[in-house]
């Protein structure tokens, strides 16, 4: 019976690192409210992490929204449904494709990077000497990422969200001969605030999971280089798959 | 002659990790002004006690007193203010790689007081002058030797002019000529600001030229402890053994 064994330990220590996870998470917010306020390091894990992933999130942002385009003029064809291309890119990119695919993108570059950081960090002492100075390394550390990436990734979204739609326009009215007037028009129509609005929380939800995950992974290392390379893999894969899975939960409360 | 106080006190501590028992009842004292170097084998538990007495470990039991101040009663903000009368030097420095050395040094200051970047800038000039490092303020942590970062690391350690001084392996992987650079400067500040200090090492020349005691950590326990010179005129098999290097004897290793 060593699989029911195995399930039970795996159980267990599931249960017990998203606990241990939350509690720092948790810790690392109310660390924000207490003066000095850390600006600096505010501002400098906002550049990492937003003004960084600017050219990797357009580019596939432009990508996206031209084969969302592509796909959905050549299916839809198929019924007669083409001029309705323009709605669906709109729509697409908004509520889903523009939060999912940015947090995705920004979890493996920014994510792995703030997991190797802190990880590094913990296995040279260096957050232990944060403590030895009286400087509480949550507070100093993970509270800027967080709050960063609550910030950033929407901002992001929003870049996403416009260069998509422009990438869908330029496939549609150039390539595939739809009307540019009536494309646009077709953007706009049937496009509400709501789509956008929460598109945009599920893209601060997101900035908060990678930040949270990936720090508390690095900061946990344990066992030399090895260790942070671990911790760096395993931080992205956690956070991509959180990503997806509080995506359908928000997509069924929002929508 | 004004009576010394005991400004560090371990009582019966012990630690565990895992299945590994480390320490096994420690006992020890250190005064006022006074410098413990605390000896023993690699593995044996050095690095524990003192990340016990600056509480980022607790005892599973037993208890650390500073100033008479037992560490578990304290919550986690009275144990910050605890540890500003810390300066602690790590076995690699633990510099922090993302800022620049004059930012290193400068650090606790600018966290902990209300000072400008400018004048944070020359205490941190000032502190690495005395410790005979000129001109690499802007210089960042991965520019720099072995045992520059060690004496950055130092630097940084007496940078808000701490009453107690903790030292992991101070001259540990340096070269000889380093290493007695080194211990010159914890004997000078020692002089300078009349500190308390801890060291731990398995350095015996290190240890008989900065000690006022010497600790030996044996099994959990303390060995013996006594001025350098009891130390070398020891009667235990156990010391004797240790400080001359030999590979035969009590303690074994394989």
């Amino acid at each position: 019976m060593d699989w029911i064994e195995a399930l039970g330990r795996g159980t267990i220590s599931f249960v017990t690192e998203t606990g241990q996870a939350s509690l720092t998470l948790w810790r690392s917010i109310l660390a924000a409210f207490r003066p000095p306020l850390g600006f600096r390091n505010l501002m400098k894990q906002m550049e990492e992490i937003g003004v960084n992933s600017i050219p990797v999130v357009l580019i596939t942002a432009t990508f996206t929204g031209m084969v969302l385009a592509l796909q959905s003029h050549t299916g839809f064809r198929r019924f007669n449904a083409e001029s309705l291309v323009g709605t669906v890119v709109a729509l697409s990119m908004t509520r889903e494709l523009g939060p999912v695919l940015t947090g995705l993108i920004v979890s493996g570059r920014a994510g792995a990077a703030m997991a190797a950081e802190l990880g590094t960090m913990r296995v040279t002492e260096q957050i232990d000497a944060l403590a030895t100075m009286a400087v509480d390394p949550i507070k100093y550390l993970i509270t800027p990422r967080v709050l960063a990436g609550m910030i950033m990734l929407p901002v992001l979204t929003v870049f996403s969200d416009i260069i998509g739609i422009a990438g869908g326009y330029v496939i549609s009215v150039r390539l595939l001969d739809a009307n540019s007037g009536i494309y646009l028009r077709r953007t706009t129509q049937y496009l509400e605030v709501n789509d956008i609005m929460a598109g945009l929380v599920k893209a601060a939800v997101f900035g908060v999971l990678i930040s949270a995950i990936s720090c508390y992974k690095g900061f946990n290392t344990a066992g030399g280089a090895q260790g942070v390379g671990e911790a760096t893999t395993r931080a992205v894969v956690i956070s991509m798959m959180l990503i997806l899975i509080s995506d359908y939960f928000m997509t069924a409360f929002f929508f | 002659m004004s009576e010394q106080s005991v400004v560090i006190e371990l009582s019966d501590l012990h630690k565990s990790f895992g299945a590994h028992q480390v320490l096994e009842g420690v006992n020890l004292e250190v005064l006022s002004g006074e410098s413990v170097v605390i000896i023993g084998g690699s593995g044996t538990g050095k690095s524990v006690i003192l990340k016990h007495i600056i509480g980022l470990l607790a005892p599973d039991r037993g208890k650390v007193l500073i100033d008479g101040t037992d560490l578990a009663t304290l919550s986690e903000e009275r144990l910050s203010d605890i540890r500003k009368k810390f300066g602690m030097l790590f076995q690699s420095a633990a510099l922090f790689d993302s800022i620049s050395v004059w930012e290193n040094v400068g650090f606790a200051l600018r966290q902990h007081t209300r000072k400008s970047d400018a004048e944070i800038r020359a205490i941190a000039t000032q502190k690495l002058s005395m410790v005979g490092l000129k001109g690499v303020e802007d210089k960042m942590p991965s520019d720099l030797s072995g045992g520059m970062k060690k004496r950055v690391g130092l630097a940084r350690a007496i940078a808000m002019e701490p009453k107690i001084l903790l030292y992991d392996e101070p001259t540990t992987g340096l070269d000889p000529i380093m290493a007695d650079v080194i211990n010159n400067l914890i004997g000078d500040l020692k002089q300078r600001l009349s500190v308390t200090s801890v060291a731990i090492t398995h350095d015996m020349k290190s240890a008989y030229q900065i000690a006022d005691r010497i600790a030996m950590l044996y099994q959990g326990k303390i060995e013996q402890v006594g001025t350098p010179e009891e130390i070398r005129n020891s009667n235990d098999p156990v010391v004797v053994q240790f400080i001359n290097g030999r590979a035969s004897g009590p303690i074994s290793v394989l």
